[in-house]
């Protein structure tokens, strides 16, 4: 058998004249549903090997501007590049030569419930490289070693706990050594010590693999442990970019809010809401 | 005004989306057989063991049920022959009668309503709470098509499966009737069936096979659409599944009666 993994068609890590090219590259990205705006045109770039996180109060945008960096929802208007690929003209051949650099780990997990964990893990290398099984079953159970879920490979993910469930859709994303590793709400659901668990792997996964990691959350304990940056979503505009201290130092009033839980002031415009009722109502 | 205009309205909402809804279900068997046919060229090679998986549970799993209910009505479809020719003292005609409405329709029905219900729902339930639980998602974000992973399968499975499953129903319906009939008539089973063969043409089975294949696309498209149009957690599942086994129903019996109205002319 030989052991060739398939070729990155994208171009993407080769050193180019200007300087590092940064992982990730959004312009006046536009988001709708519907008649709503979600994401009012925010800019951003990610550069390698950083932790980023976004952060943003219930509601701000977070997953749908995930969804878009993810190329699961095409931006109503603006460009997202990732390592360099632009996901609005990539062809379907760039796209999953792209997707193979990428490792997502989802809210829930998302493992495939008819799949042992093993064979979650396994899925990307059976279906993208020409690697013997037996060469599979040894990466898949190394990864699972990584998130400290060695010789699980055999359960289903029915019989895991919710922590676990993470990890393991941790080590399915990481399975394919991927440059750039997405993950939304590490925390969510977690009792505070299996979360700093995972805080501490995602660490140890930029330092040891040199990953560059995008996270998706609100628990501000976790997000200023583990981020070398953060941005602060809003209302689908992007309130600042910043170091840790930068951040917790910023005097916006509504990054203070975030910080300090500080619910926003609830104002409900009376003439507005029957509006929309009416119009409702007509449709 | 209103009175007249809101419904209309309505009348047109639902149009416009079952029109989409045609539109998307084409595009999911146009991409379907795409992947099957030339997904390897790009990286989504259909896998025959997902086939395979696919066919044991659409086909092999159904033999049990799809036995009994043809032995039914071919027991089911002698009496009633057997009762309005004898009015016309012909009996025997029996054979010929059982023979054409098995083949050209109830074998290839029968299944597929039994199938719809089995396996079209399955489909809806598994890929419906695949997209609640972001499985769908996570297989994009993998480069996994999931039209290649989760709908081609199934595709390719219902399409050797259904024809495979009319036959055979169509045989043990015969097979039943043969049963009943034969004392009334005073043959042999043995001597019914050797009738049945020498009555029967080719293109009575082909015309019930025909109709397989388009019940098999019928059942899949549908069940795999809903499946992925499901929102709404598991309510929004239960949902998705119910919708997908009654529209599977309804589109092969007006399917069915579209194509006997054309081949019996
Ligand atoms: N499928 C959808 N259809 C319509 N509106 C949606 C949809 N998904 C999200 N929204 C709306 O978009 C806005 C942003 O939602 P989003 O899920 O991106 O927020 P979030 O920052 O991830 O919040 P949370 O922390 O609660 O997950 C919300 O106001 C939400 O109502
Ligand atoms: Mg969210």
């Amino acid at each position: 058998m030989n052991t060739r993994v398939q070729q990155d068609a994208t171009g993407a890590g080769q050193p180019s004249a200007l300087g590092p090219q940064p992982l990730i590259e959004v312009e006046k990205l536009e988001a709708w549903y519907g008649r709503r705006r979600i994401l009012n045109g925010i800019d951003f770039r990610v550069d390698a090997g950083e932790i980023r996180v976004i952060m943003g109060g219930s509601g701000s945008g977070k997953s749908t501007l995930l969804r878009h960096l993810l190329g699961l929802q095409k931006p109503r208007s603006g460009t997202v590049r990732l390592l360099g690929v632009d996901l609005g003209r990539a062809s379907e051949r760039e796209m999953l030569a792209l997707r193979r650099q990428i490792g997502v780990s989802f809210q829930g997990g998302a493992l495939l419930t008819s799949l042992s964990v093993g064979d979650n893990v396994a899925l990307p290398l059976r279906e993208h490289t020409d690697l013997d099984e037996n060469t599979i079953r040894i990466m898949s159970r190394l990864k699972l070693e990584v998130v400290n879920l060695g010789g699980f490979q055999d359960l289903m993910p029915s019989q895991l706990s919710g922590g676990m469930i993470k990890r393991a859709a941790l080590a399915r994303a990481i399975v394919m050594d991927p440059k750039l590793l997405f993950f939304d709400e590490p925390s969510a659901g977690l009792d505070p010590v299996v979360s700093a668990e995972l805080d501490e792997l995602i660490l140890r996964l930029r330092d040891a693999l040199r990953m560059t990691i995008v996270v998706v959350t609100h628990e501000l304990e976790s997000a200023f442990k583990i981020a070398d940056t953060i941005t602060v979503l809003d209302q689908g505009d992007i309130l600042m970019t910043g170091t840790v201290d930068a951040v917790r130092r910023a005097d916006h009033e509504r990054i203070q809010d975030l910080l300090n839980r500080r619910p926003r002031e609830i104002a409900v415009d009376a003439d507005a809401y029957l509006r929309r009722l009416t119009e409702e109502q007509a449709a | 005004m209103n009175a007249l205009s809101r419904p209309l309205a309505s009348l047109g909402r639902a149009a416009v989306q079952s029109v989409a809804g045609i539109g998307y279900a084409g595009m999911l068997l146009l991409e379907s057989l795409y992947f099957a046919a030339l997904g390897w060229r790009v990286g989504q090679p259909l896998r025959l063991r997902q086939v395979l998986e696919q066919m044991r549970q659409i086909g092999v799993d159904a033999l049990p049920i799809v036995t009994l209910l043809a032995l039914t009505i071919g027991v089911m479809l002698g009496i009633q022959f057997i009762a309005a020719l004898r009015e016309f003292g012909a009996q025997s005609q029996v054979v010929v009668a059982v023979a054409k409405s098995v083949t050209r329709e109830f074998g290839a029905l029968i299944t597929a309503i039994l199938v719809a219900g089995r396996s079209g729902s399955a489909l809806a339930a598994r890929i419906g709470s695949m997209s609640v639980s972001q499985e769908v998602d996570a297989l994009a974000t993998m480069g996994i098509e999931p039209v290649r992973y989760l709908a081609a399968p199934a595709l390719i499975a219902m399409l050797v499966m259904l024809p495979v499953l009319t036959v055979f129903a169509d045989t043990v319906a015969i097979l039943g009737a043969a049963l009943y009939a034969s004392p009334a008539l005073n043959v042999t089973p043995a001597a019914y069936l050797l009738q049945t063969l020498s009555l029967l043409v080719p293109g009575d089975l082909w015309q019930g096979i025909a109709k397989a294949f388009v019940f098999a696309v019928l059942i899949t498209l549908i069940g795999v659409s809903t499946g992925f149009s499901v929102s709404g957690g598991a309510e929004g599942v239960g949902r998705a599944t119910t919708r997908a086994v009654v529209l599977s129903i309804c589109y092969i019996i007006v399917a069915d009666m579209v194509f006997s109205f054309f081949l019996n002319r």
